[in-house]
């Protein structure tokens, strides 16, 4: 499965459609933040198989490092000390980064054709080479996932990899992850998985496991099974029902459109008004008054 | 091009100035923002060098504008007092749309549509400053909650349609009131555009002197 | 590790205690996942932090550092009283029945022997009472009071529940709910694997620690079995294969150990290593030691080592005492010490007590550093500012830095934790003037060989008749030096059984220490390694992951020690007729038709004596059976015994409240001078604990930029409580000082660190990572070794890294 131009189903600022002709399946990433140890080799695969290097930051008192997500640091675990059950500390330990929405907000958001693009087989992808770094797609974004980088102002996140998917490998995060806790395969086999862990987890007393694979944008290509999936904003703020916000909605839905629609409408009233009431000249009365004086 | 020695001067040089550089500012900013408002306009970031280079001037045209802006606000905003006969004017703008100017109140310097159109202008102005500072991501939008800079986003949008929409009625005004247009070209208008226009106005520029 | 790495995955139940396996050991931890998917296991982390480990762990419970044997003692209390051992395992393949000598006594926390004045014991009353025929007096049932399993009933029945939270500052019932998991395994298709690491080793008492953990294991049956055993994880990809090849000051290759000060005579030395067998019909395989030793002084010496000079036994040193890394560094600051080689080893960094090891080093004429980093260590003696602020025109130590390869610039093997030795292949070449080890060492070597043969010196023979032939002698071939370990026949090899019968012919590599003899036919520089190179070729290199039985043994992958064996004591998976305890997890089994031991692994046993003939499991044992009872095996006494760390936060060892003798271990060794360096709670009232994070390795990978971002800077751990005593939030600089130095660092604020009662009074716990120094990419942080005190375990002489005291407060 190539990623070719023939595989793009969704571009970003273009309002005819891309190729449908062929239809690749759809994959997903599942994170069983249940196994994961927090070892961050996710980052270090990621950071090596796109080379790219953060810079060697600082400690802020807790384990995470970078602090944050970057236009370097395309993933990131996140941290959480909770107590759920009182008295049961538990550890939740998330790798944050581009959740490959299948309604992607930033997508949505960005005014640069092709941009960003959505593959067939799912996964958003950026293309630097047309983005204008004006941020859009951070404000688009129900995850507050891209950022832009200080050295040449574009937007860069996590591309689920897509240079490796395209000939037939797993994401350099899947492919290093020692304790299998991230996964990756057509996203019905993922969701079959998950299934089989959330029964287990629930055999160890989790009764709130679950898959995590929001519908309010349309399903995701990166999955989680949580331990509480009652209470995603337990794992470092993960939204419990995302959507791309009304505000965007507004911003970049139907509105727009008819309100260029409506511009256009006023220049032609304008135009139509002039041909059918004529300028609105000095009556000749007026006129004569002056001429007579002059 | 010497003036009319009986011409009545409407708009001093500086004043001139000042309009035209808050104007071409404006071109340049809806030109650069429309491109980034519906895909059907983003060949416009050609005029600009590109989608990047759009995406670098917008904001700081934007600046510019507002610089230029305040300070033709501060020119003319007493001018623009709304007072009763304002009103009176407003409510009988249909007729005026409609091509008969008997009936209307005398106006001065600026009539009811004109002084309306300022202050929306104004408030445009605002809004679009501040939700363009909000949302400038290479300065100011990391400050800002992801919320606020989406609320900023809409804001900005609409506030500049709304914007462009007053300037397209403002232009045509221009055009349609024939000899209004030399009044920001060189500064005066012929005095039976000032006697038919702007009643109050001409008697005001004109008394003592008769 | 007696299993390995990937037998975890047959375990029903994973005890992490002494180490943090998910930290430490990620790629392994992989096993326990494993296990978990695929067998439904559970598992238990018990550790003073809650640990990554913990954070997938099915129960945790905390526990104070330093005080596991209690903890364990209370397990085994627990197992004995509620009768939840594998009886048969137990009567059958342990010491349970072996009647002690009447004069051994356990007092008010003291075995019989000691002498306080020089803090040993005379161990000749810790043995076995010994029939007229030479053999161990036992009583099968078990009645007898001097039986090892009444004395052992006796001796933990002490160790009660109460009394373990009280020590441990686990809650009761945490600890209880966790005896109750892992008595379960008693079943004999249950198994529990224990993973261990430094948290056990770097104890005061640390290897009583781990043979507590041991003695559980066999209480359960879970020694020898599959999803079972003791596995340690080693921290270096290689330490195995240090241990293995006995880099440590006191052993020869394969475990050998090198002669004392009164064994002078060959004989002697031979004789109190070829232990006959203490019970009948035993294999006793030490008896042969002589084999094993003469090819090892073959594979040394040649042609020069023959019979007649007894093999150059009298080349080799003989001990007045240890000559452990702190025995080292205390005889360098006495002035003892003119010059020493570290090669791959960085002491400032990983010995304790920072200014002990750099005030040592400055009294050393030269220091030889044979290392692929600029180590700390080599740069003692350079002014770092607040990190290393020495002044160097006071210290005269020449210091020769020699730049050597790493394991990526180099062929050769390792030796994993699971005792695989893995061939790996060069990836790249080393960066400019770096030379692998063996041609350092090479040029080193002649250039020694030519001084001696030049100005001759007060010993030269182990010099001028180093066997050394090798194709470039210069640079050795990491291939010859792997089949010199694995040794070859000088001679013709003739099988014993059949003199017609020539088993190796001169010349070709040997197949196992089986074919190694005593009489210089042959030649094997490491005879647990023998058959890793065989005339088959390189086995180590094999990459055939093959998994008929589906327990994961995979013999045609690399080659593990000893015999390709993967699970050592796998005979005692089976019953005394040969059966599987646990059939679905079948690791030998006697096979009558074929009359011989089959099964997934290579049996650790002889291959073709049939249980009737009653070998036991333990046959590196001379009793053939598993000890619980040490006899004079360790320094403090047969049965651990919970002693306070040397630095404790309590005024008394609970268990004897009224005998300081018994406060710390009565046999851990302390220099003059070193008492006072020890910090008392009144000043320095928080425990502390030092340890790696997965980020970093050592002190290695903070030259490595990737490792650098993941953690850039040195921080410490500290609990919600205790931070909130002392005005500290997360993110804030703190100094943590004992009594021998301070380090400042980030805080990390954590509930991960719980406050514990112990003896009735609150005790926090301090984590101190130990990863960063003055030198490398990360940011410069102090060297956590600053802190720690300058004592280790009494028998291995392992630094107490892991429980010592300290203060905290804000900068």
């Amino acid at each position: 499965m190539a990623l070719q131009s023939l595989d793009i189903i969704a571009r970003s600022a273009t309002t005819t459609p891309s190729p449908q002709v062929r239809e690749t399946m759809k994959v997903a990433k599942l994170i069983d933040i249940s196994k994961c140890i927090g070892c961050k080799a996710c980052q270090v695969a990621c950071m090596e198989w796109n080379d790219v290097r953060d810079e060697i930051g600082t400690n802020v008192g807790v384990y995470d490092n970078p602090a944050d997500l970057s236009a370097d640091s395309w993933t990131v675990m996140r941290y959480s000390e909770v107590e759920v059950e009182q008295g049961k500390l538990e550890w939740l330990i998330r790798k944050d980064g581009c959740m490959h929405c299948a309604d992607p907000g930033c997508l949505k958001a960005c005014p640069a054709p092709g941009a960003i693009v959505q593959y067939s087989n799912g996964i958003v992808d950026f293309h630097q080479e047309n983005c204008i770094g004006c941020g859009y797609c951070i404000t688009g974004c129900p995850f507050d996932i891209p950022r832009i980088s200080k050295k040449d102002s574009k937007a860069y996140k996590c591309t689920l990899c897509s240079d490796r998917v395209a000939v037939g490998l797993e994401p350099a995060c899947v492919k290093t992850c020692p304790t299998g806790a991230i996964v990756f395969g057509s996203k019905e086999d993922m969701i079959h998985h998950a299934e089989g862990r959330i029964t287990d987890l629930k055999s160890r007393g989790y009764a709130n496991a679950g898959l995590y694979d929001p519908q309010g944008v349309g399903g995701t290509h990166v999955m989680y099974v949580l331990q509480h999936a009652d209470k995603p904003e337990l794992f470092s703020g993960l939204p419990k029902n995302p959507s791309i916000s009304a505000m965007v909605g507004l911003w970049k839905g139907i509105t727009k459109p008819l309100t260029s629609f409506a511009l256009g409408m006023l220049a032609v009233g304008t135009l139509f008004h002039y041909v059918m009431k004529g300028p609105n000249e000095v009556s000749k009365d007026i006129e004569k008054e002056f001429e007579n004086e002059s | 091009m010497k003036a009319d020695p009986n011409d009545l001067v409407r708009y001093t040089a500086e004043e001139r100035v000042n309009h035209w550089v808050v104007g071409m500012t404006f071109i340049l900013l809806a030109l650069s923002g429309l491109a980034f408002f519906h895909p059907a306009f983003y060949p416009l970031t050609q005029l600009f060098g590109g989608g990047v280079w759009a995406r670098i001037l917008h904001p700081f045209l934007g600046v510019l504008m507002a610089i230029t802006f305040t300070a033709m606000y501060f020119r003319f905003h007493k001018l623009n007092a709304i007072t009763p006969v304002d009103k009176e004017w407003l409510r009988r703008v249909g007729e005026m749309v409609d091509g008969d100017d008997h009936n209307m109140p005398e106006s001065g310097k600026y009539n009811g549509g004109q002084k309306l159109l300022f202050w929306l202008l104004v408030a445009c102005m605002v809004l679009l400053t501040l939700s363009g500072l909000i949302i400038w991501r290479a300065y100011f939008s990391d400050l800002f909650a992801i919320a606020i800079v989406r609320f900023g986003s809409v804001v900005h949008a609409a506030a500049a349609a709304f914007m462009i929409a007053l300037i397209m009625v403002h232009v045509y005004a221009a055009i349609w009131t024939r000899g209004t247009i030399r009044a920001m070209l060189y500064g005066t208008v012929s005095r039976a555009w000032a006697k038919q226009h702007h009643p109050a106005w001409y008697k005001e520029q004109t008394r003592g002197v008769k | 590790m007696t299993n390995h790495w990937v037998d975890i995955k047959n375990a029903d139940l994973i005890l992490i205690m002494g180490g943090n396996a998910a930290e430490a050991h990620p790629c392994g931890f992989k096993w326990v996942t494993e296990a978990k998917a695929h067998r439904n296991a559970k598992l238990i982390v018990v550790d003073p932090r809650f640990t990554r480990s913990a954070a997938v762990a099915d129960y945790y419970a905390p526990i104070r550092a330093g005080s596991d044997i209690a903890f364990l003692g209370g397990l085994i209390n627990y197992l004995l009283s509620n009768d939840k051992i594998h009886h048969e395992y137990v009567k059958n393949y342990t010491d349970f029945s072996f009647l002690v000598k009447d004069e051994y006594k356990f007092e008010n926390g003291i075995y019989s022997g000691y002498d306080a004045e020089k803090r040993k014991y005379d161990k000749s009353t810790w043995g076995y009472q010994i029939g007229k025929d030479g053999f161990v007096v036992t009583d099968p049932t078990l009645k007898n009071p001097r039986c090892v399993y009444q004395l052992m009933k006796a001796h933990y029945s002490r160790y009660t529940p109460e009394m373990v939270s009280d020590i441990c500052g686990t809650p009761k019932d945490a600890f209880l709910k966790i005896c109750e998991m892992i008595a379960e395994t008693s079943k004999a298709d249950k198994t529990m694997t224990i993973m261990y690491a430094l948290g056990w080793t770097q104890h005061s008492q640390g290897s009583q620690m781990i043979r507590t953990g041991a003695m559980v294991q066999l209480l359960l049956g879970n020694i020898g079995v599959a999803g079972g055993g003791m596995n340690a994880l080693r921290g270096h990809s290689n330490i195995q294969g240090l241990t293995d090849l006995g880099l440590l000051s006191n052993l020869l290759p394969g475990y050998m150990t090198l002669p004392g000060d009164a064994e002078q005579d060959y004989k002697t030395y031979i004789e109190r290593r070829a232990f006959k067998p203490l019970r009948p019909g035993q294999m006793s395989y030490w008896q042969n030691y002589g084999k094993f030793f003469v090819s090892n002084m073959k594979a040394w010496y040649g042609d020069a080592a023959t019979k007649e000079n007894n093999w150059c036994y009298d080349w080799l040193p003989k001990l007045d005492k240890g000559y452990d890394i702190l025995q080292v560094f205390e005889n360098m600051n006495n002035g003892q010490v003119n010059g020493y080689v570290c090669q791959g080893f960085n002491p400032l960094a990983s010995a304790p007590c920072k200014v002990k090891i750099s005030g040592s080093l400055a009294k050393l004429k030269y220091l030889v550093i044979i290392d692929p980093l600029t180590t700390e260590t080599s740069e003692f003696w350079q002014n770092h500012g607040e990190y290393n602020d020495v002044d160097p025109s006071k210290i005269q130590t020449e210091v020769f830095r020699l730049p050597s390869t790493c394991f990526a610039e180099e062929d050769g093997s390792l030796v994993s934790s699971s005792r695989v030795l893995q061939w790996h292949w060069k990836a790249t070449e080393p960066p400019a003037e770096a030379k692998a080890d063996p041609e350092i060492i090479a040029g080193i070597f002649f250039k020694l060989k030519e001084m001696y043969k030049k100005d001759s010196g007060a010993f030269p023979d182990p010099i001028l008749n180093l066997n050394w032939k090798h194709r470039q002698p210069n640079a050795p071939s990491p291939e010859e030096l792997a089949k010199e370990f694995s040794g070859k026949a000088l001679k013709d090899v003739i099988d014993p059984k059949d003199k017609t019968k020539v088993l190796v012919k001169a010349g070709e590599q040997l197949n196992g220490f089986a074919e190694l003899r005593d009489d210089g036919s042959t030649s094997c520089g490491c005879w647990i390694f023998a058959g890793s190179w065989s005339e088959k070729g390189n086995l180590m290199a094999r990459r055939d992951n093959s998994d008929p039985f589906g327990l994961g043994q995979t013999l045609n992958w690399a080659y593990a020690w000893p015999a390709n064996r993967r699970i050592l004591y796998n005979r005692a998976s089976c019953d005394l007729t040969g059966k599987p305890y646990d059939p679905k997890r079948k690791v030998i089994a006697w096979d009558a038709a074929a009359s011989k031991w089959t099964g997934s692994d290579i049996p650790d046993i002889k291959a073709d004596s049939p249980p009737e003939e009653g070998i036991n499991p333990f046959i590196m044992n001379p009793e053939g059976v598993a000890r619980f009872f040490a006899i004079d095996k360790m320094a403090e006494g047969p049965f651990p015994e919970h002693y306070e760390p040397m630095e404790s936060p309590i005024a008394n060892n609970p268990m004897h409240p009224d005998n300081p003798l018994a406060r710390y271990n009565p046999a851990a060794r302390v220099f003059k001078g070193d008492w006072e360096t020890f910090g008392k709670a009144d000043k320095f009232p928080y425990v502390a604990t030092t340890y790696r994070l997965t980020e970093h390795f050592h002190f290695w990978t903070k030259h490595s930029k990737v490792n650098a971002i993941m953690q850039p800077e040195q921080f410490v751990e500290i609990g919600e409580d205790l931070a909130k005593q002392k005005g500290i939030k997360a993110g804030d600089h703190v100094r943590v000082r004992s009594n021998r130095g301070f380090i400042i660092a980030a805080a990390v604020v954590t509930k991960r660190l719980k406050t514990l009662t112990v003896s009735g009074k609150p005790v926090h716990t301090v984590g101190i990572p130990i990863h960063w120094g003055f030198m490398g990419l990360a940011k410069n942080g102090y060297i956590t070794n600053t802190l720690t005190p300058f004592v280790g375990d009494a028998n291995t002489q392992t630094p107490e890294f892991k429980a010592f005291l300290v203060d905290v407060e804000k900068v």
